[in-house]
């Protein structure tokens, strides 16, 4: 974040970092892949309840998904912003970008919340274990993102972030779209295809 | 110098491999290079294949660098190597040849896996094998039978072994009986054979299961036809009942009012599951698992400290300990359930 | 390297060249205690019914042994090479994130440290020493490691090491792939790459796709020991064989993570010993990386005896068939290079060679466990015991050892000794045959492995007993090596930049080298840069000093820092208190946050 302006000459034309953060999500594919996986393997083979079908709320969730969606949009923008040297609406579309992503996680929360009243906690059954360590996982994802991006906002407010810096932002932006990714996957998988 | 090293280890790698191929020095009853049932005999001979292509393989290998590194050792005056980066057509040769090397291994191979995959004959005798920490239950369904530790099948005829785990993996493996099947809890894995020859033979638990997996050891006893019949049936029969006055009576009273009752059965006498059922434990050639021969020595250390002999056993030092005259009238009891 | 002295420049240190030597010495001490933790479990298994130590030690003396010696030393002694080593050969300054490199170092130490601490700390935990030390195994096979058969915190130890060391090679595995991918000099493409480098890239790609699977797997346990979740339980429903399938997704690739950058060694000093190319570079380059994708698809062959079924067991054993060509073949291109030749017998090249003869026996007896009936007499006996061993020790060990006589003048600027590097090989060359031949036939004969005892009935007390001289003999060798290495501190004679008439870049500058490694970054022409072909000249070294004051990096606290959270986070674990868990996270993230807005040049 910190790099000069200036950018290196790489072999293959990319960015350090770039490349780096490429590889990282080529990582990352293979922890929510393994997840998604056991996820898989163990769907249907709860001895007890809740089941699945019993307590998902489709349009609650469905809901937070568009959210996140919309959350992707943002930060297209804010890179945009950043790129054109528009830091107004860059920190303008960084901080939407950053509290949709807070409302999700507000969503997860009382969505984790309203599983436990139900009688689902971690410990209840196999989809309890699979559903909240994976959608767990993902959330910590996406809080992580959540301070990264307050974090590049908080920069941009004190004015050290703009289009000489804006390859941190495309990571930025990498990262958060590459966990609305994962979480279309999780939603198919979890809550559309039961 | 190098041929000199290459001799040592040319005579290490030929005089183990006389050891073994032939079995001498022997006997060894654990041993998986003397199969004594169709399914060792079908591994057996797959890795006999297997051994002699590696053996080919490696003295040509082997061969080949030595003599390389002979006849190409640095000499003063030599001019600089021809600088080969490679040669198209033995490259592909030396990837073909492995190839179809492998083919003659890889088609015996699924053979194999099919025609020892632990289908049977519906009239195979059918055996339960449940693991435990650290003992083994035999359950024989069709007969009604249950005992532990010491496993009997009749010669010749088809066996066919179910087996299981009541707490972590184990792994059941007679070797000269055939290869080895994890004892998983909640599934259930199945080895078939016929025994080719009577005998009493060897096994351990053979996936690490904690303090005494060392210690989980198993005997196969392969009778004829007849001696399986007899033994199946003084097994089923009830426990023998000590005479009057005797001092396994008193071992027998002892034990109806001890710790015992909670973990062991015998029949008409106590009802626990926990540990191996005892109501023929006299019987049995070995104690603890196939630990110890079964003598009133050995039964009597095992009785007073069981831990000590196999660290973690759940059987406990009896609180208080029993005294050593107690112990000799239990040893006197057990030793007559025959 | 840089010649700023003191404690502070290297825990500052973010030079390849200091974290490599760092490296190498954490992963030679670990290694000395994996040795130690082996002849104890080779004297206790000398004759039967050992009772030099109890069970429950000797459980925990083989679990360590294993984890020590695949994560602390031959995985760590490989990444020595990795970073001293790698930037010298592509021509480059230093690596892609040097502060994340000094990152991975202090995790990887401090992982280290977690694990081997449970061998003293038993009395925090109301029990003896050696008491709480990892027992389950270096596997740990679900459901033994779960809380109702492993109720101690030895497993607690185990997974929180394991994932912490995770880290340390994610983080690396990045690191490098960047660094092999974009920091070559001007001409380098990557058919021109020494074959070190490649291997090298190859496994950093590996780890980065193993490691997450693995990190799962242990996040699960962790989660079955602490939450009470049932991942592993089959009283909810649970398997335990979901463990072995995540463990082994992840354990057989780990197995090329370890051969390859030994192979890579090999490739390196056979040529120059030999004084002519690599046999078939493409060749030996493609099978790398065909040996990296189909790792992916051999694992269940860890499992012929869970009883999978037939068509898995068949199909499992034919991949695993499948990948002994790209293995076998560069067996063949090693002898090519050495055939017609100029061999000069440097203890380097003994080791290679050692790594040739060895790695083939321990590839046949591979051959013959990718069959499952006949593996299903020798899997988890002795027999495979011998076989990991002559992959491992006759593999990796003897190719990195290859790798440390290599390249042990341009680290040092010494050389070491060459007749005390003769005795060094052939004693450790004895002694691994004595020690793991014999394994073969003593598994055939029926021995279990991960027993600490065994029947005087079986017959096998006279083998066990060779192979216990064996390991001594090994031990014996290291002592020849450790005195080679002081004497070579001591009085050892001063390196040039090329010992040994290298055609790699990194013969081309001082031993050791300056701080920025290339007073000119040269421009490379050919994959045999310094030698002269029949295609191009021999590049001319770089000069001595540098045309413009090259400006490095200075140090960095905040790498340690980072690192340091991590163990405060995992003893939360170990002493229950959840509130570790936020200030080992604060420590993380304050220490990433320092080093995000560091000034920091590259």
């Amino acid at each position: 974040m910190t790099h000069a302006a200036v950018t290196h000459h790489t072999s293959m034309g990319l960015d350090n970092r770039k490349m780096a953060f490429w590889a990282f999500i080529g990582s990352e594919c293979l922890l929510f892949t393994s997840l998604i996986s056991t996820y898989l393997v163990y769907k249907g083979k709860s001895v007890v309840g809740p089941y699945p079908h019993d307590i998902l709320n489709i349009p609650f969730t469905s809901v937070s998904t568009f959210d996140l969606l919309m959350s992707s949009l943002m930060m297209v923008l804010a890179l945009a912003a950043v790129q054109r040297g528009d830091m107004k609406w860059g920190k303008i579309w960084l901080f939407s970008t950053a509290l949709l992503g807070l409302v999700f996680l507000g969503g997860q929360v009382l969505e984790f919340s309203e599983f436990v009243h139900k009688g689902l906690t971690i410990s209840t059954n196999l989809f309890g274990c699979t559903f909240f360590v994976l959608t767990g996982t993902h959330g910590a994802h996406v809080a992580v993102g959540v301070l990264w991006l307050l974090t590049l906002w908080v920069r941009a407010l004190q004015g050290k972030l703009g289009p000489a810096n804006a390859m941190t932002v495309e990571i930025t932006g990498l990262y958060w779209h590459f966990v609305d990714v994962v979480w279309i996957v999780i939603f198919t998988v979890v809550y559309l295809i039961q | 110098m190098r041929i000199v090293v290459a001799v040592p280890r040319l005579r290490l790698w030929l005089a183990t491999a006389a050891l073994a191929v032939s079995g001498c020095g022997g006997p060894f009853p654990q041993s998986t290079l003397q199969p004594r049932s169709d399914f060792a005999r079908a591994t057996d001979v797959l890795f006999t294949d297997i051994f002699w292509w590696a053996a080919g393989v490696f003295l040509v290998v082997e061969t080949l660098l030595v003599v390389a590194l002979i006849r190409f050792r640095h000499r003063e005056g030599r001019a600089t190597p021809k600088p080969t980066h490679g040669h198209t057509l033995m490259e592909i040769a030396w990837t073909l040849a492995p190839a179809a090397i492998l083919v003659f291994v890889a088609v015996p191979t699924v053979r194999t896996i099919f025609a020892t995959s632990g289908e049977a004959p519906a009239d195979a005798l059918k055996v339960d094998v449940i693991g435990h920490q650290w003992w083994w239950e035999f359950r024989y369904p069709e007969l009604g039978l249950v005992t532990a530790n010491e496993l009997h099948v009749p010669l010749g005829r088809a066996v066919q072994l179910s087996i299981t785990s009541a707490d972590v993996i184990h792994a059941f493996w007679a070797p000269p009986l055939g290869g080895k099947r994890d004892a998983i809890p909640g599934h259930v894995n199945r080895i078939a054979f016929r025994a080719t020859d009577e005998g009493d033979y060897s096994g351990q638990c053979a996936e690490f299961c904690g303090a005494s997996h060392a210690n989980m050891r198993l005997r196969v006893v392969v009778d004829s036809d007849s001696g399986f019949g007899r033994w199946a049936t003084v097994q089923l029969a009830g426990p023998a009942a000590p005479a009057p006055g005797t001092v396994a009576e008193r071992g027998k009273a002892i034990y109806a009012r001890s710790a015992c009752i909670g973990c062991h059965t015998i029949q008409g006498v106590s009802p626990g599951v926990i540990g191996p059922n005892l109501t023929h434990v006299g019987s049995r050639t070995t104690l603890a698992s196939g630990l110890f021969p079964n003598d009133s020595a050995h039964m009597a250390s095992w009785i007073a400290d069981a831990p000590a002999l196999k660290p973690g056993s759940l059987m406990m030092r009896m609180k208080p300990p029993l005294s050593d005259a107690d112990i000799a009238a239990l040893v006197a009891y057990l030793e007559s359930l025959k | 390297m840089s010649d700023a002295k003191g404690l502070k420049s290297w825990l500052t240190t973010t030079d390849h060249k200091r974290i490599g030597l760092l490296y190498f010495w954490t992963a030679l001490g670990f290694f000395l205690i994996g040795g130690i933790e082996a002849l104890f479990i080779r004297v206790q298994l000398a004759q039967p019914n050992g009772h030099l130590v109890s069970a429950e030690t000797f459980n925990q003396l083989f679990t360590m042994h294993g984890t020590t010696m695949i994560f602390l030393a031959l995985m760590p002694l490989s990444s020595a090479f990795f970073n001293y080593i790698i930037p010298l050969q592509i021509g480059a300054r230093d690596v892609a994130f040097p502060r994340l490199n000094a990152f991975s170092y202090w995790v990887f130490l401090l992982g280290g440290l977690l694990l081997n601490a449970s061998w003293l700390v038993g009395p925090l935990f109301h029990a003896g020493m050696l008491n709480v030390a990892p027992d389950g195994g270096w596997f740990g096979y679900a459901n033994l490691t779960e809380r109702q058969f492993s109720p101690g915190p030895n497993i607690d130890f185990w997974q929180l090491g394991l994932q912490t060391l995770g880290i340390s090679s994610l983080a690396a595995g990045f690191n490098f792939i960047v660094t092999i991918l974009n920091l070559r000099a001007p001409g380098m493409t990557m058919m021109r790459l020494p074959v070190f480098t490649w291997m090298t890239l190859v496994t950093q790609f590996i780890i980065i796709t193993a490691f997450p699977v693995i990190t799962v797997a242990l996040v699960f346990l962790m989660f079955d020991r602490l939450f009470g979740t049932h991942f592993y339980l089959t009283s909810a429903g649970g398997t335990p064989i979901l463990w072995q399938h995540l463990f082994w997704l992840f354990g057989h690739p780990e197995v090329y993570i370890l051969i390859l950058p030994a192979m890579g060694v090999v490739s390196e000093v056979l040529p120059t010993f030999a004084r002519k190319p690599l046999f078939g570079y493409p060749v030996v380059v493609y099978s790398g990386i065909l040996i990296g994708l189909m790792g992916w698809g051999v694992w269940s062959h860890h499992m012929f005896s869970v009883g999978l079924g037939p068509i898995a067991d068949s199909a499992f054993a034919a991949t695993s068939m499948l990948i002994a060509i790209p293995t076998g073949v560069k067996i063949f291109n090693w002898v090519g290079t050495l055939w017609g030749g100029d061999i000069r017998g440097t203890t380097a090249l003994h080791f290679a060679v050692g790594f040739v003869a060895m790695f083939t026996i321990g590839g046949l007896s591979g051959v013959s466990h990718a069959s499952p009936p006949a593996d299903l007499q020798q899997t988890d006996t002795y027999y495979v015991v011998a076989h990991f061993h002559y992959v491992l020790f006759g593999g990796t060990v003897l190719g990195l050892f290859a790798g440390i006589y290599y390249w042990w003048p341009k680290m040092t600027g010494r050389l070491l000794s060459e007749p005390l590097g003769k005795w060094h090989f052939w004693l450790q060359f004895l002694g691994m045959n004595l020690a793991f031949f014999p394994m073969h036939f003593i598994g055939l004969l029926g021995m279990p492995r991960r027993v600490y005892t065994y029947s005087p009935e079986l017959g096998v007390g006279g083998l066990n007993l060779a192979s216990t001289v064996g390991a001594f003999l090994i031990a014996l060798s290291i002592l020849v090596f450790l005195f080679n290495v002081w004497r070579s501190a001591r009085h050892g004679q001063a390196a040039p930049n090329d010992p040994w008439g290298g055609a790699t870049l990194e013969w081309s500058i001082p031993s050791p080298p300056p701080a920025y490694n290339f007073s000119v970054i040269p421009t490379v022409t050919s994959r045999l840069p310094r030698w002269k072909t029949e295609h191009h000249e021999a590049m001319r070294d770089p000069p001595a000093t540098p045309p413009a004051p090259i400006h490095m990096p200075g140090g960095s606290w905040w790498p340690l820092v980072a690192a340091c959270g991590l163990p405060v986070m995992a003893l939360s674990v170990l002493t229950h208190a959840l509130w570790l868990v936020f200030v080992g996270a604060a420590i993380l993230i304050f220490g990433i946050y320092r080093w995000a807005f560091e000034p920091f040049e590259v």
